[in-house]
């Protein structure tokens, strides 16, 4: 008998894309999230519709660790084609649950694991006479085998098929029917629960479970958004989706059934970013959710953006790079695009979130970054934070807040000056007020991406340029002093390391720092949350004689960008890398951190 | 050189039109365009419409994409908001604008380069949203400010001013238009103010998205003989399909028509376009038998204009998404943001 552990272990499920597992997995999910259980849920899917491998990990952790691990305690493999990668992913010691309606007890044989086998098709097949019935219960019965062998809940589970199935009442006897099917088969078969186990703990009632784009969605509708233009593109369509379904919800007027909102899919990226500076240059906030090719497209907008200064959201939803890469693959990859986008000289604000709750409050600040200083703000997020289940504190919203329109004049404002100046910055803060069609003549001006004076009009003239762009470095300043400032973890004791990460490698660290400190080495984390970077963060690099910087591209760009903006000895920052697609495990950065410090790791 | 401002200059016996402005308050700064380009004769025919209706120029947005054509938003209506976009890219920044914004004015102007050859998506896809606009394509059948290449709208066997002859069909703004199913298309000439101006007017008024293709010559590098966009050849093949005229909303239709030789296509607005035929019996709503003539004349080689295709029924993007009649960017914050409390029953589902 191994040793029992209680609240953490890795599931993962592996099956046919397509076949209905999601909502199965979504209950497990949700089942150990009300169980008090610090969890996530990711998703590694496939570039398809229907009939190739996908599969669902969840990560329960009672201390909170929230990285993916690349260690599976127990798996559930229902998709034939996996089953000799599924068996060999399982870590020593651990479980593997499969379809035994067809015995595979030669080919799924693995003398330090213990091999489960569930006739799910059978029992199915006898106790349901519809054959996609069939196939969708499958799902639900190895919930029922998982209830037992891990000692889930089974009154959570009724609770969460009741509350799903609500307003299908019939599903919900179904739903029940096969998860005792599961269930009972276990309990009659195996010793359950297994000494991989869960017990209620805590109370995770102050969190939600949410993905990141629907987080972000969120916050777009909470910031005043009104115009959404987009092109479909993994992994961000579904915030589109998420925005959509809450503008229905929240945006819809009661008297008339008009919209309060208006989304436009666009023909492609390049006219997605053209009605998004529309829509802000006539005054109304406007975002679009792209990935990197979307980036790529709209680059040109992008710096004429900059340049003419016109406030606008950018959501970009990093996947695998380059070119088409890996859709369905998560990286941070375009740190360096987006930091530069576009021709000449340009360079764009980006904020930095790590999880869903900083996507939904960053969301809301790009908005108010972009009318504060008048340009393209990006968001990056990642398909890891954007498309999986993560579980973070509630969200919440302060009812006194209102929009950050920047310097735009009313008509009566324009009204008492003696002339209005499009690009006058009036009170050295490299900003200068704008003004909104359709409201003074006396306060129209051209937008143009070609040379233009302060005042707005055509130039040619070096020294006009010179002025207009070297103005816009004031303004660079300026968006330093208003981005969202950098987290500090200090170490426990004294260090000469430090480590740097953003996004979502934060979780990773944030383990990593842990294991590393049972081991004697210590550092100092900092994470910066936006670009430009923050003052604290050269100090960061110029305090430590040694700056890992990890991050999930194969390039170092993260790196790349601390040596340009910080101007630090690029030999002192050791990178630390990760793009295989998956999400960066803690394991990394542990090995990482060993491998140059000549310490073996014994984790 | 910047820039010209153009001078105000007060002549006697100028009128004020029902707003009480005169000609120049609708005119911009000083065109830097070649002396007699086909475009400066466009751009006082946008003045004169705007004039003639009384616009408020404030209410008007100006849009274009990168071209000689391009730089003359800069040389009207100075008193509106303009945007000179990139390459091709008019039509998305007027859709987001008017996304933003439904109530204002969108005037666009693009040319053949802009729309035929780099913004051929982007054209097509404002017919398509049946974007609430007037979009204009200077058409001149040449890259100008990259001095004489061939553009898509240049015929087949043209001469360019080197001497190279167009090995290419040409696109046509006017056939393509009315086959995406536009609402409302017009050709015209630079050199016909009178019929400009009126097409204009009917443009800006339409409720939705009027293509309006005007040839107009380049003076410097497509006038060349042996061009089939120069002012001598429009004018020898020029062919108008039928006459229109605009009747604001206040005013009776005062100028009669033999019957069956007219037809009244009425806005949403109540301003009315009287549509007179031509011998020919030309019927601007009819789809299939406007499609039959272009193609019998485009044979001919004749340049077909007036209104040659209406359909003032066909709804606009904020029908279609029965967006708010109150413009997205007055909406009130109170109105757009659910509040804590939306948020906490929000989330209770979240567990």
């Amino acid at each position: 008998m191994s040793e029992i552990r209680v609240n953490d272990f890795v599931l993962k499920i592996g099956t046919v894309n397509g076949t209905g597992s999601a909502s199965a997995n979504g209950m497990i999910l949700k089942a150990l999230f009300r169980m008090g259980i610090p969890v996530t849920g990711k998703n590694l899917f496939p570039s398809n519709i229907q009939g190739l491998p996908t599969w669902y990990g969840i990560r329960a952790n009672h201390q909170g660790y929230m990285a993916r691990s690349k260690k599976v305690d127990i798996m559930v493999a229902l998709n034939a084609q996996t089953y000799q990668e599924d068996l060999e992913n399982v870590c020593p010691g651990g479980f593997l649950i499969y379809d035994s309606t067809w015995p595979r007890e030669r080919q799924l044989n693995r003398d330090d694991i213990t091999v489960l086998g569930v006739p799910l098709a059978k029992l199915c097949n006898e106790n349901f006479s519809d054959a996609r019935v069939r196939i969708l219960m499958k799902n639900i019965a190895y919930v029922g085998v998982l209830a037992a062998l891990l000692n889930i809940d089974t009154r959570l589970l009724r609770t969460l098929i009741e509350e799903t199935f609500a307003s299908k009442p019939k599903l919900v006897e179904s739903n029940l029917k096969a998860i005792n099917l599961g269930f009972d088969y276990a309990m009659e078969n195996f010793t359950c629960p297994l000494p991989i186990r869960v017990e209620a703990m805590g109370d995770n009632s102050k969190h939600i479970m949410i993905d990141g784009n629907s987080a972000a969605a969120l916050g777009c509708l909470y910031a005043g958004a009104t115009v959404g233009a987009w092109y479909p593109i993994t992994p961000s369509t579904s915030m589109m989706d998420a925005f959509k379904a809450y503008c229905k919800i929240f945006r819809i007027d009661e008297e008339t059934g008009q919209k309060n909102y208006c989304i436009v899919q666009a023909e492609d990226e390049l006219a997605a970013a053209g009605m998004v500076l529309g829509a802000n240059w006539v005054g109304a906030r406007a975002f679009t959710p792209t990935s990197g090719p979307g980036i790529s497209l709209m680059s040109e907008f992008i710096g004429f953006g900059y340049y003419t200064e016109i406030p606008s959201v950018f959501f970009n939803v990093q996947r695998v790079g380059p070119s088409t890469g890996m859709p369905t693959r998560t990286q941070q990859c375009d740190i360096m695009l987006c930091a530069y986008a576009s021709h000449g000289d340009t360079q764009h604000p980006m904020l930095l979130p790590a999880n869903p709750f900083e996507c939904f409050e960053m969301a809301v600040s790009a908005f108010d970054l972009a009318e504060r200083l008048q340009t393209p703000v990006f968001v990056l997020s990642d398909l890891d934070i954007g498309m999986n289940d993560w579980m973070i504190p509630e969200l919440e919203w302060d009812d006194s807040y209102r929009p950050d329109r920047g310097k735009v004049l009313s008509s009566d404002e324009v009204e008492e000056l003696e002339k209005f100046y499009r690009y006058l910055d009036v009170d050295g803060d490299g900003i200068a007020a704008r003004t909104l069609p359709g409201e003074n003549a006396k306060g129209a001006y051209f937008v143009r991406g070609s040379g233009h004076n302060k005042h707005g009009m055509y130039t040619e003239s070096s020294t006009e340029y010179k002025d207009l762009v070297d103005r816009l470095l004031v303004k660079w300043d300026t968006a330093r002093t208003l981005v969202p400032k950098p987290l500090l973890k200090p170490a426990r004791k004294e260090t000469s390391l430090g480590i740097i990460a953003y996004g979502s490698s934060d979780g990773a660290v944030l383990e990593a720092l842990d294991i590393l400190r049972d081991k004697g080495i210590h550092a100092d984390y900092m994470r910066p949350r936006a670009f430009p970077f923050d003052t604290e963060v050269t100090a960061f690099v110029e305090s430590h004689e040694t700056v890992f910087v990890v991050e999930q591209n194969r390039d170092a760009q993260l790196r790349s960008l601390l040596i340009l903006e910080t101007n630090t000895d690029a030999r002192k920052l050791i990178p630390v890398l990760h793009y295989s697609g998956m999400p960066i495990p803690s394991q990394c950065v542990v090995e990482g951190l060993c491998e140059h410090l000549c310490v073996e790791d014994v984790a | 050189m910047s820039f010209i401002r153009k001078p105000k200059i007060d002549l006697p016996g100028q009128i004020r039109n029902e707003i009480g402005l005169l000609k120049r308050d609708y005119e911009g700064v000083l065109s830097t365009l070649c002396a007699g380009c086909g475009h400066d004769s466009i751009t006082a025919s946008i003045v004169q419409a705007f004039w003639e209706l009384s616009i408020p120029p404030e209410k008007a947005i100006k849009l274009s994409g990168i071209g000689c054509s391009s730089k003359t938003p800069a040389y009207f209506l100075s008193g509106a908001h303009g945007f000179n976009s990139v390459h091709g890219r008019m039509p998305s920044v007027a859709t987001g604008a008017q996304a933003g914004n439904r109530d204002l004015i969108c005037i666009g102007v693009s040319g053949d380069g802009d729309s035929l050859s780099i913004g051929f998506g982007q054209f097509g896809h404002a017919v398509r949203r049946n974007l609430n606009m007037l979009y204009i394509i200077e058409n001149n059948g040449v890259y100008g400010l990259t001095k004489g290449q061939f553009s898509a709208a240049a015929d087949k066997g043209s001469k360019s001013k080197r001497g190279d002859i167009n090995q290419w069909k040409n696109i046509d703004a006017v056939s393509t238009a009315i086959s995406m199913g536009s609402s409302f298309v017009a050709r015209s000439f630079s050199g016909d103010k009178e019929q400009l101006v009126t097409l204009i007017k009917a443009g800006i008024m339409h409720p939705g998205c009027a293509i309006l293709d005007v040839v107009s010559p380049c003076v410097t590098f497509n006038n060349h003989p042996g061009s089939t966009k120069s002012y001598t050849y429009t004018r020898d093949h020029y062919h108008p399909a039928s006459q229109t005229d605009f009747v604001s909303p206040a005013r009776e239709i005062t100028i009669s028509y033999a019957e069956g030789e007219s037809k009244v296509v009425e806005l949403h607005d109540g301003s009315k376009l009287l549509l007179k035929k031509a011998g020919s019996g030309y019927d601007a709503t009819d789809r299939s038998r406007v499609m039959r003539y272009l193609e019998q004349q485009r044979a001919r080689g004749e340049v077909v204009t007036g209104l040659l295709y209406i359909n003032a029924e066909l709804p606009e993007m904020h029908r279609i998404y029965r967006t708010s009649e109150t413009p997205m960017k007055d909406l009130e914050f109170e109105k757009l943001n659910p509040g804590s409390e939306a948020l906490a029953k929000l989330q209770a589902r979240m567990r």
